[in-house]
């Protein structure tokens, strides 16, 4: 079964092995395990990117092939870091705490240490006191349960409530934008029990363990390629076969598909909660990297720059969103970063740091309008040209 | 009132007697009690002063109270001086200039504190009945600001007089104030308090708080006292109550035992106990029970032990103020006026919603249009809400005059908005319409790149949109009821706009068109309506509302690049709260969330983030059960 599945999906083949290639090559040049040419940072940089792919296709599924414009998946993401975070935190924080009170005489009671850890985690926002939602922060097993749980109850629920009474289209992202406000809306709280705006810091360290930061890096990169390739198998199988063109058919036509005896709302909340568990794997695997999450990385526009990548990428195919959010993600990366040379226009100089987002704003419209299928399209001329080339 | 017209008759037949005396010759009298004035024994010379009822009196209070009275040694009389050593004498009665003295000869009148608080009182009474209405008021304000038991008197004689019909009155609600908390007979203070108790002015609050001020106390019975309120704290607090009164031993904290612990260990062990093993709550307690029962610490105080002497003692708070009666009516009053305040807090918090959905209207009419009618959702609205709001700032910097550049924005931020709607539809959205998701990112795609450009012209500080003079201030009806002119101005427009849409719509061709290539736009084609150029001009409009929107919201809130993207989700919310394709919907939807966001507000008034949240929570909610918003169309107009 597996195999015939494989073997139907060619591509499916050709991105794992671009994949498996990819990893090599970074690993062979990366400073902890290779010829260093590949900075520590830049390592973090490109697993940080594969995370991005990994919740792209996420969004791809969701939106490019059952027609679900969701602007609610960076919510997921967000809620998958925080959930590792909270375990990172905890952790290390328990570490430091420990081993400042081995020195005391008498030793510490396990509420003296819980004190003293609260009191460090909550301390910038005033409080010393564990709220509720850290009950699990102490296991890792719970939390990393929690990054899959969590995100796929709230869409479960979400997606429940939303799909019942009907409510499509438009309405949909506008509703799914509102929760994502709401969330990030609510973590900005100093109540929220997770340190406000000041949201967990400190996550690229991992606790009880003396690795390197060069050697972390690279190692995250694996597990973010993994679950890369992982993802990409499973969302290919999703969309293969009988129930894949479900899928696809409620986006061409739900009332439709809905006549021929298909409980629509069933595919699509399994289509929404399954990519919001994807999302949140992606985002446990994306925070680490970055070291810090905070609410502002939930805000609405984060959901919606996941729809542009997604859609200059090319939607309905898994290969276009990894396209696009690599491509975007780097391109952004390097015209914010100082990298792209300003043009001095004699009057006036285009300085890209400033630009950039009116570059990126007007190439998405250009896009939508003028290319509907993304960067991905251009894979459509190769092949319809190889197909139409034998017969001329 | 008896006691005041006795008080005020005395005066009169004092003053009458004391007539044929002047001012100096009274002084030469007290003389003594004058140049070494004491506290007690100045009364006697002040009350004389006063009897004497001559004009210059007041006069020097007011000079002796500021140390500018002098005695000149060689005729023992009293003078105000002037000018430089040797100083002109000058006649306390007349004002003129008698004579000539060098400075070892005069000696200055210094009276201590308590003397010159003696006489600001006396001057309270001549303030009180000056002349000049100004100085007054200015009496009444120190009374207000601090009230004491001896201004009751002056004050009560100071209101027959009184011309000045608001002065008066002002008087009088001053007296009851000093009445209730200073007046002698408790009837009189119950009886002012109780007429106290229909006003909800901050001054009568604080008269009613200042009267129930309390103490807390502990005490193993209840003393004869005014008791307040039987209090039962937390037990932490209450143990910790009873220590600071010294009626029972400080607990040992954990801390304290731990450090205990360590200064006891002997060989890794305390009490006999392994040091390894103390990291047990419960084993930290035997060690130390082993180490009491040794002799060498003091023994522990247990739960129980502290819980019995909390069960020993009463916790009470007594009032101030003596007299039950008194205290008794004051909590009644206080209910009373709270009661009223509240429902004016209500009344306030009603106008405050009605000013914040008059914003979200603004905000959300031209996505009602663009949106509600069209169906095009315009990501970008947020954006010609700001474009609106930059072209009033940039038209304040070019006309100074704030009424006048008002007046002109409104218009010009159209002009710009509609320019910008029209173009974006010819260039973009007429492409799209048979994909709105793709609508939704093109437009999402415009306003990041707007947003941008507008940093990049006018940075990322707030710019100020100031509004003209007339606008300031705000129209108050008391105490807790009061409402910013500024919002009554954008109340007003919002007004004014609900029927502009409404009258477009409805009564004018253009609308009518609007209205017929909503529902069905191949038919309006065969009609001889050209769907394309009706789509352009309601698109305009739209944008053209967000524009002046843009121009009420910078006067309200700050202009900044990304003030749209604040309004943007609220908009669409109120559009699709309110019914989608519908002006009295988005009326409807605009109330609803401002009502909320501002009822939510007030229940937890710390937090407009939590109200924020809990907002849209509710709009989730409220969606699933009437998914088309509270005014759904019916029938052909309400489409696919």
């Amino acid at each position: 079964m597996k195999n015939s599945f494989l073997v139907t999906n060619r591509s499916v083949l050709v991105f794992l092995l671009c994949l498996a290639l990819f990893t090599l090559g970074v690993t062979v040049l990366a400073e902890a395990t290779g010829a260093g040419v590949i900075s520590t940072s830049f390592v973090k940089t490109l697993g940080k990117t594969l995370c991005l792919c990994l919740i792209a296709i996420a969004m791809d599924v969701v939106w490019g092939y059952c027609g679900i414009l969701s602007l609610g998946h960076f919510a997921f993401f967000g809620i998958g870091g925080y959930a590792i975070g909270m375990w990172l935190m905890y952790a290390r924080t328990h570490d430091i705490v420990v081993g400042s009170l081995s020195n005391d005489v008498i030793p510490a009671t396990s509420a003296e240490i819980s004190d003293a850890i609260g009191t460090q985690i909550f301390g910038v926002v005033g409080s010393s006191e564990f709220p509720l939602i850290w009950a699990f922060a102490h296991s890792l097993p719970l939390q990393l349960a929690a990054v899959v749980i969590v995100p796929g109850l709230l869409a479960l629920v979400f997606g429940w409530l939303a799909f019942r009474s009907r409510v499509t289209g438009v309405y949909l992202s506008i509703l799914t934008q509102a929760m994502t406000l709401a969330l990030s809306l609510y973590l900005f709280q100093n109540d929220s029990g997770l340190r406000g705006n000041n949201g967990l810091s400190g996550l690229q360290n991992m606790p009880g363990s003396d690795l390197g930061q060069d050697v972390l890096s690279i190692r995250f990169f694996w597990a973010s390629a993994v679950a890369l390739g992982l993802g990409y198998v499973l969302f290919a199988f999703v969309i293969s076969g009988k129930m894949g063109s479900v899928i696809r058919a409620i986006r061409d036509d739900e009332a439709r598909v809905r006549f021929l005896g298909y409980h629509v709302e069933s595919y699509k909340l399994f289509v929404f909660t399954i990519t919001a568990m994807v999302a949140g794997i992606a985002g446990a695997l994306y925070y680490p990297q970055a070291g810090i999450i905070n609410p502002a990385e939930i805000a609405p526009i984060a959901s919606i720059y996941l729809a542009v990548w997604v859609a200059i990428g090319g939607r309905g195919r898994l290969y276009g969103a990894v396209i696009g959010a690599t491509f975007v993600s780097l391109l952004s990366s390097w015209f914010t970063g100082g990298g792209a040379p300003n043009i001095d226009l004699g009057f006036y100089e285009i300085v890209w740091t400033d630009w950039w987002l009116v570059l990126l704003g007007l190439s998405f419209v250009l896009v939508t309008l003028l290319f509907p299928k993304g960067i991905g399209g251009l894979f459509d001329y190769i092949t319809i040209n190889r197909e139409k080339g034998p017969k001329a | 009132m008896l006691r005041a017209l006795v008080m005020a008759v005395s005066i009169v037949v004092l003053a009458a007697a004391a007539a044929a005396q002047d001012l100096q010759s009274v002084l030469r009298t007290h003389s003594e009690e004058i140049a070494k004035p004491s506290r007690r024994s100045v009364q006697v010379a002040i009350d004389d002063l006063i009897a004497l009822g001559q004009p210059e009196v007041p006069m020097f209070l007011e000079r002796w109270q500021g140390k500018e009275v002098y005695q000149w040694d060689t005729d023992g009389q009293f003078y105000y001086v002037d000018g430089a050593d040797p100083f002109d004498l000058i006649d306390i009665s007349t004002g003129e200039v008698v004579g000539q003295a060098p400075k070892g000869e005069l000696s200055q009148i210094k009276p201590n504190a308590g003397v010159r608080g003696v006489i600001g009182t006396a001057l309270v009474q001549f303030q009180l009945q000056d002349p000049d209405p100004e100085r007054r008021i200015a009496a009444l304000d120190a009374i207000a600001r601090d009230g004491s038991a001896d201004q009751l008197e002056p004050l009560a004689a100071s209101i027959d007089a009184e011309p000045d019909a608001a002065i008066r009155a002002r008087k009088e609600s001053l007296l009851q104030m000093l009445t209730a908390r200073f007046g002698d007979a408790t009837e009189d203070r119950v009886a002012a308090i109780e007429a106290l108790s229909t006003e909800v002015s901050v001054d009568a609050r604080a008269v009613m708080n200042q009267i129930l001020t309390s103490q807390n106390g502990v005490a193993t019975e209840l003393p004869d006292a005014n008791i307040a309120e039987i209090r039962e704290p937390e037990f932490a607090d209450a143990y910790a109550e009873l220590v600071a009164a010294d009626l029972a031993e400080p607990a040992l904290s954990a801390d304290e035992i731990k450090s205990v612990l360590a200064a006891n260990i002997v060989e890794g062990r305390v009490g006999g106990i392994p040091v390894s093993t103390l990291s047990d709550p419960d084993a930290r307690i035997a060690a130390y029970q082993a180490l009491a029962d040794a002799g060498t610490v003091a023994p522990l105080m247990t739960q129980s032990d502290m819980q019995a002497a909390i069960d020993a003692h009463v916790f009470y708070s007594v009032y101030d103020e003596p007299i039950a009666a008194v205290t008794d009516a004051a909590v009644a009053a206080l209910k009373h006026m709270e009661l009223k305040v509240g429902a004016m807090q209500t009344a306030d918090l009603a106008m405050d919603a009605i000013s914040l959905a008059s914003i979200y209207f603004l905000a959300a009419i031209g996505l009602a249009v663009t949106f509600g009618v069209m169906g095009v959702i315009n990501m970008a609205h947020g954006e010609f809400i700001m474009m609106g709001a930059y072209t009033g700032y940039v038209i304040q910097q070019i006309i100074p005059d704030y009424t006048v550049s008002i007046i002109v924005a409104l218009p010009v931020a159209f002009a710009v908005t509609f320019a910008a709607g029209v173009a974006m539809e010819r260039l973009v959205i007429r492409h799209l319409y048979k994909r709105p998701l793709e609508t939704l990112l093109a437009t999402f795609g415009i306003s990041i790149a707007l947003q941008q450009i507008a940093k990049n012209i006018f940075g990322t500080q707030a710019r100020p949109l100031t509004s003209p003079a007339w606008l300031d201030g705000a129209l108050v009806f008391n105490d807790v009821v009061a409402i910013s002119y500024i919002r009554i101005a954008i109340f007003v427009l919002a007004v004014l706009f609900l029927c502009l849409i409404l009258f477009i719509l409805k009564k004018t061709r253009l609308g009518l068109e609007v209205r017929a290539v909503t529902q069905n736009p191949g038919m309006a084609a065969s009609m001889g309506i050209n769907p394309d150029r009706i789509n352009m001009l309601t698109f305009g409009l739209g944008s053209g509302i967000a524009g002046i929107a843009g121009v009420a919201i910078g006067l309200y809130a700050k202009v900044t690049s990304e003030m749209g993207a604040d309004y943007i989700v609220q908009s669409f919310m109120t559009v699709v709260v309110g019914g989608v394709g519908n002006v009295w919907g988005t009326l409807a939807g605009a109330s609803l969330i401002g009502f909320l966001q501002k009822g939510i507000e007030w229940m937890n008034p710390s937090n407009t983030l939590a109200a924020q949240t809990y907002m849209i929570l509710f709009i989730i909610i409220f969606i699933q059960f009437r998914p088309k918003g509270i005014v759904a169309l019916k029938g052909r107009a309400a489409g696919n």
